[in-house]
């Protein structure tokens, strides 16, 4: 059975209704060019999505040696055939004529063609200069989300283990740190303890600060399909924004900015109680709960109703959903990560399940969520301020471990203190001692925090800086060397997604030009830098992909993220696996903590843990004395107050996001049609209250400005809370050429404010203060999509479509046929 | 009876330490961690300062409940802290201020230590219940002192 759907239009696409306990029926999209019919395809080609985190299982459809579109893979765990506008579209970017397809080196202040050799040469001869005058401590490598696993440990053995440099993290920093410090805090490690099979049982699913309906478009359909299924569970959402999950929620909590630990505390106050905690599971899979009982004493619903302004009998009707339920489903994001006190707010989601014994079994996990495609890999690898195989920097063994399987001194690879995360990177850049940087796949001229400041780092003539990327952005204009990558399809490489399930993505394509895959352009500067190892054989020992991962394997092994069992020839043709997944279990393991025991044993966990406000690492002694043995550890926190808070001259609270139809800084989905006309500029959020005291109407051109500088964006008027204002960060430069800084007027980073969490280091986007002045009215309606969280609160605003050229087909299997 | 003489000096020390983390807070504004962490713990030592100030009434003190903890100086502070922003010598004035605060740190720890001996001693609840609370905010705040110097310290003296 197969229907054509407008999926601009409708980003969920058809339901496919399923109960508790039953699996999710089969539904395979597919988008290929113009009329192209599928027999015609010569091949399909194996990956997944790379758009977001989720790991959609996928096929590339290659004809002529060119991709003409993508199919969703039926069999796989995560998405059985479904796959997002994003990875549907998103794929003609590609393609795109502007790619990078030569190196670029600055000559004269311009940046001009070359070739390998001359681009490599400049690295190499400023790398040798740097590490004879001042050492490792001089070059910092800058990585992202959006590479293959066998790419960042690459880099990370490069930086760690031949190097010697402290100085590497990913851009992760911006999405994904507080979810793996939140799991490092409560479990000892990184690792996710749930599967998104957990919606498939759940009978309550809490999203916190997490709008799945725009970040995740698969995930969120899995949990439609079970709202329009018998026996469908509850959903509490807690989002300052009308989001699709708030749409659909039993309680909808949105609390002011800045103020999740105070909701957290008070929900959790609610649950202890009432007494809805399991005592006996308490006892004896956790410590630290006395300490959580005392902490929580002040957090009154009356209280916390003031502190976060939400009803008190929402907070209760909240807490009564969450302590009562048999099947809770957690999932964290972006509302919580990138807001003050992300990790303080985050663990205390930990804490819940810990308190309720909800751990490790069908319905009842935590998905503490990524947002990239790769995030996972770049934390478990060792290329975001971690060590590979999520070792601990403090621990003298993991570190020899490291230092054996790279055949390396144990000394060479720097653990005097935490790898250094990407913010203190930028500030040593700023002071002048970090004097090389080396960004590949990120845009941080647009996506970091306070932009003058980042542009003003990046273009400093002591700064050698080199980016590697698959076209200009407003990153490469500032660069020293510029690297043309390959793009995904263009490449082999394996990733995981958020619930640990490991994809192949296979090359389907060659890349355009002189472009090279990230491997082996970090390979080339190893060789070329003639890195070597204790007995002078080359390092890293690999030369492709293939060898990359058997030796990610090796480094694997024994470790939660352990990957012996799985090989490229196992994935190819199968489809996604979750780790850990050994000879013991070759199949993976769906969910971590079956057995109530968790990675925290002093010798085997990733971290001891830090300080949630003042983000001091606990030493090995005061962690071994909280007697974590295989325990879960709950850390109380106490609300603070944000470091910025509306006032007279900055009356809103800003909170920057994203909308469903972009990724990242949009250098892809800004250059594919239907993901750009459907959210083609940015807007700005305003509520109906605040835009009628303002004299706002929608489509206005307004200025928004903080502290920071000021921009410019059409107004919203949707059903944000009052007093908060929302712009998407995807609009950057690339695409209108700013000649002068009073230009710089569109990127949603102009305004917000540096300032990280101590804990995970991850900056706040999500607590700034500004203010707004209406402009003029607008052209038209605000270029703002109406199926999300921007939808309008007045009528005559036309719906977002896509037309003819967002048709997809959807499959359905006949009926009884997929129903395991 | 000595009691006083502890709160006394203890009140003073605790307000040192306000003092020492708000000009750290200033001195050092564009390293935006320490200013930001150094802002919210200088708020744990004015609560003590003022809780102190509240106890010793029964102890015959008359100390201020809200004594001055922002240094005079704070704004000019801020302003020279960007405009040497891009210098590399306030890194070294950094580990130096973080070894000082370090220092009047684990002495109001010492003092914290000392008033609840005497606190046991007496058999004081108030001071009992008060110390309690208290004495491990110095030692996280003395801990933060000690992480950040770890932390900074090899970029600093390497370069």
């Amino acid at each position: 059975m197969s229907f054509s759907r407008d999926r601009i239009a409708e980003p969920w696409g058809t339901r496919t209704p399923y109960g508790p306990g039953r699996s999710w029926p089969q539904r395979v999209d597919q988008y290929l060019a113009d009329g192209l019919d599928p027999g015609s395809v010569d091949r399909w080609v194996q990956s997944a999505s790379i758009l977001h985190s989720n790991g959609d299982a996928l096929d590339i459809a290659v004809k002529d040696n060119e991709i003409v579109g993508v199919r969703g893979r039926g069999v796989d765990r995560v998405n059985r055939g479904r796959l997002g506008p994003k990875d549907l579209f998103g794929w003609q970017a590609n393609a795109s004529p502007d790619r990078l397809t030569r190196p670029l080196i600055r000559q004269n202040g311009e940046l001009v063609e070359t070739d390998w050799d001359t681009a490599m040469d400049r690295i190499v001869t400023r790398s040798r200069e740097l590490l004879d005058e001042q050492g490792p401590s001089a070059i910092g490598f800058y990585t992202s989300g959006q590479l293959f696993l066998e790419e960042y440990y690459t880099l990370g053995v490069i930086a760690h283990g031949a190097i010697g440099t402290n100085h590497v993290d990913g851009n992760t920093r911006l999405c994904t740190a507080t979810a793996a410090e939140a799991l490092k805090e409560s479990f000892g490690c990184d690792g996710q303890p749930g599967s998104y099979t957990d919606v498939d049982h759940a009978d309550v699913i809490a999203l916190f600060g997490h709008n799945v309906a725009e970040t995740q478009t698969v995930l969120w359909a899995r949990i439609l399909d079970r709202l329009a299924g018998p026996n469908p569970p509850a959903i509490v959402c807690v989002d300052p924004r009308p989001t699709p999950v708030a749409d659909h929620a039993a309680v909808h909590l949105a609390p002011l900015p800045g103020t999740n630990v105070a909701l957290m505390n008070g929900l959790l106050h609610e649950i202890v109680a009432n007494d809805w905690v399991d005592r006996e599971w308490i006892d004896r899979h956790t410590v630290g709960f006395e300490e959580l009982r005392t902490q929580l004493a002040p957090y009154t619903p009356e209280k916390v109703a003031v502190t976060c302004d939400v009803p008190a009998d929402d907070l209760r009707e909240a807490g009564r959903l969450l302590g009562t339920t048999d099947r809770l489903l957690s999932t964290v994001l972006q509302g919580f990560y990138q807001s003050h006190q992300a990790t303080a707010a985050a663990v205390q989601v930990n804490n819940l399940h810990l308190i309720r014994g909800m751990l490790g079994k069908p319905g009842c996990g935590v998905l503490q969520m990524n947002g990239q495609p790769t995030a996972q890999n770049t934390r478990e690898c060792g290329a975001d301020g971690d060590l590979a195989g999520f070792r601990n920097w403090a621990n003298d063994a993991h570190i020899a471990e490291l230092a054996k399987l790279w055949n390396v001194e144990t000394d060479k690879i720097p653990h005097y203190g935490p790898p250094t995360h990407a913010m203190q990177m930028f500030r040593y850049a700023e002071q002048g001692s970090l004097k090389m940087l080396w960004v590949s796949a990120t845009n941080p001229a647009v996506s970091m925090p306070e932009l003058a400041r980042i542009r003003s780092i990046l273009s400093q003539d002591r700064l050698f800086l080199v980016v590697q990327d698959i076209f200009r952005t407003e990153t490469t204009e500032l660069a020293d060397v510029v690297l043309p990558a390959a793009a995904w399809g263009e490449k082999t490489g394996t990733f995981t997604n958020a619930d640990r399930t490991v994809h192949l993505s296979d090359k389907a394509v060659d890349p355009p030009g002189q472009a090279r895959p990230d491997l082996d352009i970090f390979l080339d500067y190893a060789r070329r830098m003639d890195f070597r190892d204790k007995d002078g054989d080359p390092l890293p020992s690999w030369h492709d992909a293939a060898s990359a991962f058997e030796a990610w394997k090796q480094c694997s092994a024994g470790r939660p993220c352990d990957y012996t069992g799985l090989s490229y020839d196992r994935l190819r043709g199968e489809s996604g696996i979750q780790w850990p997944c050994t000879t013991e279990h070759p199949d993976g393991t769906e969910r971590l903590y079956t057995d109530g025991r968790f990675f925290s044993t002093p010798d085997y966990c990733e971290s001891y843990g830090k300080d949630l406000v003042t983000g001091a690492p606990l030493e090995p002694t005061e962690y071994r004395a909280l007697n974590p043995d295989g325990r879960a550890i709950i850390k109380a926190a106490e609300y603070m107050r944000p470091h910025e808070e509306p006032g007279e001259d900055h009356p809103f609270a800003l909170i920057t996001g994203r909308t469903l139809y972009h990724f990242h800084t949009r250098t892809k989905t800004g250059r594919v049609p239907q993901l750009n006309a459907a959210a083609p500029q940015v807007w700005v959020e305003i509520s109906p209250q605040d835009a009628l005291q303002q004299g706002i109407m929608d489509g206005d051109v307004l200025a928004i400005s903080s502290p920071r500088g000021i921009l410019h964006a059409q107004a919203r008027i949707t059903g944000i809370r009052p007093g908060v204002l929302f712009i998407p960060f995807h609009y950057g430069y690339w695409d209108s050429n700013p000649t002068a800084a009073a230009d710089h007027d569109r990127a949603a980073n102009e305004l917000t404010v540096t300032d990280w969490d101590p804990a995970s280091k991850q900056p706040i986007f999500k607590t700034a203060a500004a203010a707004v002045t209406r402009v003029r009215a607008g052209d038209g309606p605000a270029p703002a999509p109406t199926a999300t969280a921007a939808a309008p609160v007045g009528p005559g605003i036309a719906p977002t479509a896509g037309g003819s050229a967002a048709a997809v087909t959807e499959t359905r299997p006949p009926i009884g046929e997929d129903d395991r | 009876m000595k009691l006083g003489l502890a709160i006394r000096e203890l009140h003073r020390s605790e307000r040192k330490l306000a003092l020492d983390l708000t000009s750290l807070a200033s001195r050092h504004k564009t390293d935006h961690e320490i200013h930001h962490t150094a802002s919210d713990l200088a708020v744990w030592s004015q609560d003590h300062v003022r809780e102190l100030a509240q106890v010793g009434h029964a102890y015959g003190l008359d100390l201020k409940d809200e004594p001055r903890t922002e240094a005079r100086t704070g704004p000019m502070q801020e302003k020279l802290s960007e405009l040497l922003g891009r210098r590399p010598e306030p890194a070294l004035i950094l580990l130096m201020d973080l070894r000082h605060l370090h220092r009047v740190a684990a002495g109001v720890s010492l003092d914290w230590e000392l008033l609840a001996q005497g606190a046991q001693a007496t058999r004081d609840p108030v001071l009992m219940t008060m110390t309690t609370r208290c004495h491990p905010q110095t030692l996280r705040q003395l801990r933060w002192a000690n992480a950040m110097l770890k932390v900074l310290a090899p970029q600093v003296l390497t370069t």
